[in-house]
């Protein structure tokens, strides 16, 4: 998008991620961007003007899942809540429909699996690993371990063997979706390093809710869900910075990330590329605008490349 | 089945107020859209005021999905007329633009109203049903039948006075019959007693059935339709953070199980493919 307001030379903005190389740093975040849906509700023109550098998949499981009753979302100050229940068709149904259509793009293809236990894990990696096109799978750690009942993501041993048992099934690589809602996120971010990792993405929404005062029930149909917008940004950018400081893989940094300004924040924090989510249901365009903003706040602060400011430490 | 839905030009835009005045105990106010396409009727907006977003306390942080009630082509742009009822802080700052104000707007979205011979090849007319706010999307498809010259009747129920801002501005000197729930001006009780009226007195094998409003309304609209064989679609309303399918938030249950999303294969629906039109009442203003 040409913008005459913009000063200044352009910067480098193109990165990569763990040998995923992008032609600058934002991406979606899991679930906040629908692709195949935006294409028929904005035709042609959201392929000519894609909005992300690398695009993330609405999360997969094996089997179909028709997500959670309604209400599923509540707006909060400066965020909303969302308990979705991760809808989607089917490891399947997703290979044979949908997956065709998002390598078709023009960015890479990152998609990102869910499941309830390591064998069913290592059905969705090796599914979507040997599909052409798919350049790295992100794996969704929030939910129990049917075998265990535990969070996968909240525990570094699940994560140890969760990682252990799917390195060698795939060459791409696998980045850990960081759950929030833990003490310590650098020991699981640490754990995951350990076992083969090649990247960690956070933050995943926070664990929230909203109460009727009229009625003693929650306004959302599960009861509860996850907080996402400007409102968790602080909280993200202290978890990335913990994290960051404990590993040395690359971190996708996101939590309320609407503009350059707060993408700086990220990266500063120690993200090497940055996610947007839920600014995108305010703007469609909006990770065109985070990148355009990153590129000026850049300039701002005298950085002549994104690698430099990458490399810049917080003091 | 529906026709072909004119795309929305990616991103959204800000655009300008002509105008806005009260009407009733609701807001009308147009703005002009030098980009996007014609909506067509039954489509929807996403729409936040420019100035002062977040201001109330942080809301309202979502834009709001709002139908289009009215349009008229300008000299190289589209004015667009929204219908308000300021039921929370987004719809508030809606209410609140002036001439010359600013507004995010992003859209036209979703599937909007089909024609009668879509739903009924044996369709020789239409009766649209409309309650309160949900009058606006109605007002626009009535102009389209009328256009295309389709016969339509409709009718249109309110709570009382106060809440039947935009009948004569937006339906005009059209035939309407109407009813108040607090028998201030035409029958006393329920729209759907007057559509219960019509059907019995009707060919009702000849007929389709437009309808928005109220949840309660609209569910007792699509029971009517199924009891008398009619072929009936509702503009439903759910809360809903994007407008273009990315959210996942305004899931509609379907009658053959799992969900729909709303802002893409909605906000019009066919009365048989919902299993109630009572689940996606809207809660966020």
């Amino acid at each position: 998008m040409n913008d005459p307001g913009r000063s200044g030379p352009a910067i480098d903005l193109s990165t990569d991620l763990c040998g995923i190389p992008l032609a600058g740093p934002v991406l979606n975040g899991s679930g906040t961007f629908d692709a195949l849906a935006a294409r028929k509700a904005f035709g042609d023109e959201l392929l000519n003007d894609f909005p992300f550098a690398g695009f993330v998949s609405k999360t997969i499981t094996v089997e179909p899942r028709a997500g959670n009753p309604p209400h599923r979302l509540w707006e909060t100050p400066s965020g909303m809540i969302n308990s979705i229940g991760l809808p989607n068709p089917g490891l399947s149904a997703f290979c044979e429909r949908d997956l065709g259509p998002l390598t078709e793009l023009g960015v890479p293809l990152i998609v990102s699996v869910m499941a309830d236990s390591a064998p069913g894990f290592a059905e969705l990696v090796e599914a979507v690993g040997g599909r052409d096109g798919v350049s790295g799978i992100e794996l969704n750690v929030s939910c129990p371990n049917v075998h265990s009942g535990l969070i996968v993501g909240e525990q570094p041993d699940e994560i140890t063997a969760l990682l252990e048992s799917l390195r060698g099934l795939t060459d791409l690589p696998l980045i850990v979706k960081l759950t929030p809602n833990v003490a310590n996120p650098e020991l699981i971010a640490a754990a995951a390093e350990a076992a083969g990792a090649d990247a960690v993405s956070l933050i995943n929404t926070i664990k929230a809710t909203a109460i009727d005062p009229d009625s003693n029930r929650s306004w959302l149909g599960a009861g509860g869900g996850g907080l996402s917008g400007p409102a968790v940004r602080p909280v993200a950018l202290a978890q990335v910075r913990a994290v960051s400081a404990a590993v040395s893989i690359p971190v996708v940094g996101m939590g309320g990330v609407t503009d350059g300004s707060s993408a700086l924040e990220f990266i500063l924090a120690g993200a090497r590329v940055v996610a947007v989510g839920t600014e995108n249901f305010r703007d469609p365009r909006a990770g065109q605008v985070v990148r355009d903003g990153l590129e000026e706040a850049l300039h701002r602060r005298g950085f002549s490349s994104l690698a430099e400011a990458q490399a810049s430490t917080l003091s | 089945m529906a026709a072909e839905r004119p795309i929305a030009p990616f991103g959204r835009r800000l655009c300008r107020v002509g105008e806005s005045h009260a009407t009733g105990g609701y807001r009308i106010f147009s703005l002009i859209d030098e980009v996007g396409p014609e909506p067509a009727p039954g489509q929807f907006y996403m729409l936040t005021a420019a100035g002062d977003w977040e201001g109330a306390g942080g809301r309202p942080f979502l834009p709001r999905a709002i139908s289009v009630a009215r349009t008229s082509g300008r000299k190289g742009a589209v004015r667009l007329d929204f219908l308000i009822d300021v039921v929370g802080p987004g719809t508030g700052r809606l209410a609140g633009l002036v001439h010359g104000d600013g507004c995010h707007l992003a859209g036209p979205f979703g599937q909007g109203f089909s024609m009668p011979k879509q739903l009924n090849p044996d369709a020789a007319g239409a009766i649209l049903v409309g309650g309160g706010i949900g009058i606006a999307p109605l007002a626009m498809q009535r102009r389209a039948l009328t256009g295309r010259g389709v016969a339509s009747r409709t009718l249109l129920g309110f709570r009382d006075r106060a809440h039947s801002g935009g009948v004569e501005e937006l339906f005009g000197c059209e035939e309407t019959r109407l009813a108040f729930e607090d028998g201030s001006s035409g029958h006393t009780g329920y729209v759907t007693d007057l559509l219960l009226r019509m059907l019995d007195g009707d060919d009702s094998g000849r007929g389709v059935v437009y309808s928005c409003g109220p949840p309660a309304m609209l569910e007792a609209v699509r029971r009517i339709c199924a009891d008398y064989s009619v072929p009936v679609e509702l503009a439903l309303e759910s809360p809903m953070a994007c407008g273009y399918g990315a959210c996942f938030g305004c899931a509609v249950p379907l009658v053959r199980g799992g969900y729909m999303r709303l802002c893409v294969d909605g906000p019009v629906v066919r009365g048989d493919e919902i299993a109630s039109a009572m689940a996606g009442e809207a809660g966020a203003g």
